[in-house]
């Protein structure tokens, strides 16, 4: 594994040469895949850029044969010539015209197919990247991938893919026609070669580090952003404004001078060409002058020459206005291309076990697990759940019950042994047969911006609205529900913000009601309710979890109430396994726990 | 889908360039500098035709070659000065425009902070994130090359005309009708393109925020296998900006098939015309070759109309969207005259205060409906009170976080409107019910509120809120925690946050929920250290759980809206049925259901 796989070179900027040359074959690799099904479409407007760049070439030839043919014909009499330079002249302009119409538009539809995959392909790649990964990367950096870094593509696609191509096409016609037309001028465009090639090769690598800075930069400046808007009521209660103001501005500046040092590059790259340019134009013009002042060439073919060597610079800038935008869309695609190769650690099976009628029968056997960043949080250990049995885990803060729950809901894959529901190993199942089968309301109730019932019918996303009300109704949400400006059509606003925790609480559990799993996971689920609420929820549980395997963590002992089974944890090990009634009468842990927590009820 | 507020106001696109002017004042004088240079360069260009007319006219057609080095060493050197001035025009715009970026940016991060809770509520941040990040450069990239351009370009246009016109009147002529349509295309084009141009600003918003919220939800979305229900519904939303961006394209196609076809179809009718003129000898070669050469470097500009106009559109609509966010108010602000408190003693007073949410139905009643209430100078005041009755609003009241709609809340019989937000801050502190962390070490998170904070006064915070844990962490308190602090189980966080709000020594403390997920044992160690803490400060205290109603000296009952009775936890649970009702446990939990077989 180099150093650069995936997003671990992200935030360098000295990679070495074969690190450059590592993370640029895969993006490079990454283009080839998003063109290759574009190919035929490709082709198309290649022909059209061809041709319709040809059309404009043909102008300046067309006015040299009509000074020097069409003038003396006239003047013979004979209006012909000048009429057929004339005419063909319009007709490569109307034609030209169409094709550069239809062409911005075939270009358009490759650069949103382009851009559009790509998109796809990010979000379903960071939805399948687990949570070890998301933990280490942060949401902004994500964000800054499908925003900032898009749009350096998009500009790319959508105005320096065309100028390159009609800019070399461009070029090389003119060249071309030049040659056809005076070869002797042609020699000078020749000459011009060898300055051209040394500025070029000169920007091209100064530029490049620029540019990858200029990525990096930006996307601090939009983690930083991400994460002061997301934590807003902190911020503000803390007064952390003006600090954190301080340092948005420090890393604005930071982009600010990345950014400055492409513009300086830019700032002699440009005026360089266009000084090589008029060089070119008063090398041609005197050769091209002396010749036609000796007889040896005519005047309109002489304008035509002085017109094209004209004509064959300005490209060239929107070459390098290509060249930007390429620089800026491939730092962009190492950092896309980077994401992608991140694999997920908890791996979908290639070829799945089926899972029919699953019932509910759990096993950790011999299972250990560390989260990425250290020391082991459970240490081995065998557990079995019987199909239907409610299980009570309870623990002190840091215990590792939530841990385990997320092993259940394979949301880490264990470091040692295997989770099994049914005899079958978690990794083996299908996501769509797993998800179907366990469901967790995990710690933190998230809801996504969007109305209530969307938000419940996450759970189930076919549900109709009937059983989305009777969900709700079921863990005693709908009175609120209804409550609301426009009940269950309300948008919750972003993070749920809309809603009280308690109410968060109340949708989240609703949702898993509504999905209807044969294992059922709740961490923490009632946290936030206040006493009636709990109550509700917890009859509303007795008669959900009859049938179905369940693992509820709950700090409150309310919920022992409802169990079979307890589980107590310490220090990541279950140091006590037994019925409510068997733990409460003995003298372990779980009878002083339960002794303390009768002794808070009122 | 368009998730954008704010009202649907056009004006006209000076007028919206001109809002920018004081973040492009200061860069004025360079950007103007820029501009004349870049005229410069294009009268320059424009002149090197007019030099290749009186060669031709005068030594070419007699044959005399001797003219033509002279000529040639003119162009060389109009040719030097046109590059030196673009180079200039680059070099004078360059750094004044990454200014005007930063300073806009930061404008709008500034804003964004000081804007109140309400209106963050109420936006998207991709909305907000897209504007900071993907307008603000184009605006900078309109100011460095499209109004540079535009100005540019149109001062070559026109003297390029003049120019055409004094070579030849009616080639010229011909030349300056064709600008008719250019502009009613030009018109046409503005019109349709505006509209898609906006829509697309606002979906690509929309995108960045369905982004945002699959990371953040990513535990969500996993815990119930929706992904791929996430990613269809994500390709809808890219879909229709696709559809959006397909239809700006096709405004882009017209606009450019007309624009070059107009000036080169004027030119072919040109080379007719000029073709007779100049066989009748009404127009000399050289005038002929100075028009086609004058029109060549016309080109390009009359082109580029296209181009710019679109830059122009977009760039409006970003400094639009810019002010949309820049505009808002900001409702809750530092009074004009000021008071301070210099001693706190941390009397907090609720006055008859009334609070509803802005989108609150017209017939719904106030959500807080007349609060009165009195914590006394180090009382700790728990509030009782169901799900959804509006307890995290009132917290939220003291801090300003949110702005009474009605009444009023004193600290020590000072209006809270009547201090500064940074000193009532530092009087109030929270611990809010969900945590709030930030990607940040340990002691950054804790000290958030008290950067200065000593060593030991972190160690106290930490240990009042039985944070030890952190000790055990790879690098103590100078541990990164993961992004909203989603590395830590859940009461660490919540411990983390109730250290944040005791480190920063408020006179008033505000505690949502403090200790909602914590085990029983732990709690009980937190409410001892809480509690000596609470001995000397005034506290306000969310309770759904009698071990939490323990911290406080009294209970106030928040219901319907009302406080509706305020006194120690043994009284109201004698008194108060509603109290009774919402804290007691009691009556559902008899040994009975415990006994359930296994
Ligand atoms: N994503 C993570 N990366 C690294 N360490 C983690 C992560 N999540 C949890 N931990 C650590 O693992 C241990 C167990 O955490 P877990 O969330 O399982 O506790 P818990 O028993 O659920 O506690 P609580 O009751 O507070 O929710 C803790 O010490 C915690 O700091
Ligand atoms: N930002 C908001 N905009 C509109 N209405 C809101 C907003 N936040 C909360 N509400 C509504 O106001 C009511 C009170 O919410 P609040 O969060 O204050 O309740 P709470 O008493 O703290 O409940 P919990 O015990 O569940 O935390 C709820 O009905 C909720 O739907
Ligand atoms: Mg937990
Ligand atoms: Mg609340």
């Amino acid at each position: 594994m180099s150093t650069t796989t995936g997003v671990s070179g992200e935030e360098r900027e000295d990679l070495t040469r074969a690190e450059n040359q590592a993370v640029r074959a895969r993006s490079r690799k990454l283009l080839i895949e998003l063109l290759t099904p574009l190919r035929r479409r490709l082709a198309l407007t290649l022909g059209v850029v061809i041709v319709s760049t040809a059309l404009q070439v043909a102008g300046p030839a067309l006015v040299a044969v009509g000074i020097d043919r069409g003038v003396p014909a006239l003047g013979g009499g004979d209006p012909l010539p000048l009429l057929l330079a004339g005419g063909g002249f319009l007709a490569a302009t109307v034609l030209g015209a169409v094709l550069i119409g239809w062409y911005r538009v075939l270009q358009a539809r490759i650069s949103q197919a382009v851009l559009y995959e790509l998109r796809r392909r990010v979000f379903r790649h960071t939805q399948r990247l687990s949570l070890d990964f998301h933990e280490s990367y942060t949401s902004g950096r994500i964000i800054s991938r499908q925003t900032s870094d898009l749009d350096s593509i998009r500009e790319l696609l959508d105005e320096g893919l065309g100028n390159l191509v009609s800019g070399v096409f461009y070029t090389a016609f003119t060249a071309l026609a030049l040659v056809l037309l005076d070869p002797i001028s042609g020699l000078a465009l020749a000459a011009a070669m060898l300055p051209l090639f040394v500025l070029v090769r000169w920007f091209q690598v100064r530029s490049q580090r620029a540019f990858r800075s200029t990525r990096t930069t930006s996307a601090r400046m939009i983690v930083q952003f991400v994460e002061t808007m997301t934590g807003i009521r902190a911020v503000q209660a803390f007064r952390k404004e003006r600090a954190n103001a301080d340092r948005f501005g420090g890393l604005v500046e930071d982009n600010r001078r990345s950014n400055a040092s492409v513009f300086r590059l830019f700032g002699t790259f440009d005026p360089g060409l266009v000084l090589i340019g008029n060089l070119t134009v008063a090398a041609v013009l005197l050769v091209g002058g002396i010749r036609v002042a000796e007889g040896g060439l005519a005047i309109g073919v002489l304008l035509a020459v002085l017109l094209y060597v004209r004509r064959f610079f300005d490209p060239l800038e929107e070459l390098a206005m290509f060249y930007n935008g390429y620089q800026s869309a491939s730092a962009a695609l190492e950092k896309i291309s980077g994401v992608l190769e991140e694999a997920p650690s908890v791996v979908d099976p290639a070829e799945p076990v089926p899972l029919r009628s699953p019932r509910g029968h759990v096993r950790f056997e011999g299972v250990e697990f560390a989260y990425r960043s250290g020391r082991v949080v459970l240490p081995r250990f065998d557990l079995e759940l019987p199909a239907g049995q409610t299980v009570a885990l309870v623990g002190a803060t840091g215990a590792g019950k939530s841990t385990l729950a997320k092993l259940l809901s394979r949301f880490y894959d264990p470091t040692q042994g295997a989770v099994t529901l049914d005899g079958v190993d978690l990794r083996a199942l299908s996501p769509a047969d797993l998800r179907r089968a366990i469901v967790m309301v995990t710690q933190e109730a998230y809801l996504f911006s969007g109305s209530v019932a969307d938000n419940i019918a996450l759970g189930k996303p076919e549900a109709t609205r009937a059983e989305i009300v009777a969900a709700a109704t079921a863990v005693g949400a709908d009175e609120f529900i209804r409550s609301l400006p426009h009940g269950y059509d309300t948008d919750v606003n972003k993070r749920g913000g809309r809603v009280s925790a308690g109410q968060r609480q109340l949708l989240s559990f609703a949702r898993a009601f509504l999905a209807d799993p044969v294992v059922l996971l709740l961490d923490e689920a009632t946290a936030s309710l206040d006493i009636p609420s709990e109550r509700a929820v917890q009859d509303a549980l007795q008669t959900l979890l009859s049938d179905r395997t369940a693992v509820i963590i709950a700090h409150r002992l309310s919920t022992v109430a409802i169990a079979d089974r307890v589980l107590v944890m310490e220090a990541g090990r279950i140091v006590e396994d037994g019925t409510p009634a068997e733990l409460i009468a003995g003298d372990g842990r779980f009878a002083s726990l339960h002794a303390a927590w009768r002794d808070s009820l009122i | 889908m368009s998730a954008t507020p704010g009202p649907e106001r056009r004006k006209s696109i000076p007028r919206t360039m001109a809002r920018l002017a004081p973040f492009v004042r200061p860069a004025l004088p360079r950007l103007a500098g820029g501009i004349a240079v870049g005229i410069g360069a294009g009268l320059v260009a424009l002149a090197i035709p007019q030099v290749l007319e009186v060669l031709v006219d005068s030594a070419l057609a007699d044959g005399d070659s001797s003219a033509v080095l002279p000529a040639t060493l003119v162009i060389l050197a109009l040719g030097v000065v046109e590059a030196f001035a673009i180079m200039a025009r680059r070099w004078l715009i360059l750094a004044p425009n990454t200014h005007v970026e930063s300073r806009m940016r930061n404008a709008l991060y500034t804003h964004l902070q000081a804007l109140p809770v309400a209106f963050h509520d109420r936006w998207p941040s991709g909305q907000l994130l897209s504007r900071a990040v993907h307008d603000i450069s184009l605006i900078r990239r309109w100011l460095a090359f499209g109004v540079v351009l535009l100005v540019v370009n149109a001062v070559t246009v026109t003297v390029g005309a003049v120019l055409l016109i004094g070579i030849s009147p009616l080639l010229g002529g011909v030349f300056l009708l064709s600008a008719i349509p250019v502009w009613l295309i030009a018109i046409r084009f503005e019109r349709t393109y505006t509209k898609a141009a906006r829509r697309s600003q606002d979906q690509a918003g929309d995108l960045a925020t369905a982004v945002e919220e699959s990371v953040h939800g990513i535990r969500v979305l996993k815990a119930f296998g929706r992904g791929g229900h996430a990613l269809a519904k994500f390709e809808r939303q890219a879909e229709e900006l696709r559809g959006t961006e397909m239809e700006k394209a096709r405004a882009v196609a017209f606009i450019w098939r007309w624009l070059s076809l107009l000036p080169d179809g004027t030119l072919a009718v040109c080379l007719v015309l000029g073709a007779v003129l100049a066989a009748r000898g009404e127009l000399s070669a050289g005038s002929l070759v100075a028009f086609f050469a004058t029109a060549t470097v016309l080109r390009f500009p009359i082109e580029s109309i296209g181009f710019l106009l679109s830059f122009t559109v977009d760039a409006r609509n970003s400094v639009d969207r810019f002010f949309e966010v820049l505009d808002e108010p900001v409702l809750i602000a530092d009074p004009d005259e000021p008071r301070t408190l210099d001693a706190p003693r941390g009397r907090l007073e609720f006055r008859g205060v009334r609070f509803r949410y802005p989108d609150a139905p017209a017939s719904a009643r106030d959500l807080l409906d007349g609060i009165d209430l009195v914590v006394e100078p180090g009382e700790t005041m728990a509030i009782v009170g169901l799900t959804g009755s509006g307890k995290s609003t009132l917290t939220a009241l003291p801090p300003r976080l949110y702005e009474v709609t009605g009444g009023s809340i004193t600290i020590d019989g000072v209006d809270i409107r009547e201090l500064r937000l940074a000193e009532l801050r530092r009087h109030v502190a929270m611990a809010f019910e969900d945590a709030t962390l930030f990607s940040d070490t340990v002691r950054a998170n804790v000290l958030l509120g008290a950067p200065d904070a000593t060593d030991e006064a972190l160690a106290e915070a930490l240990s009042v809120a039985q944070a030890g844990f952190v000790h055990d962490l790879p690098h103590g308190v100078d541990t990164i925690i993961g992004e909203e602090g989603l590395s830590l189980s859940g009461g660490q966080r919540q411990r983390l946050a109730l250290a944040r709000a005791v480190a920063a020594k408020p006179a008033v403390l505000v505690l949502d929920d403090p200790l909602s997920a914590l085990d029983v044992e732990t709690e009980v160690l937190v409410e001892a250290a809480l509690r000596r803490l609470l001995a000397a400060t005034t506290a306000l205290v969310i309770a759904h759980r009698p071990s939490t109603v323990m911290l406080a000296d009294r209970v106030a009952v928040l219901e319907d809206g009302r406080i509706t009775a305020v006194g120690t936890h043994s009284q109201l649970l004698a008194e108060h049925e509603h109290y009774r009702y919402v804290i007691s446990s009691l009556e559902t939990d008899d040994t009975s259901r415990e006994e359930v077989p296994a």
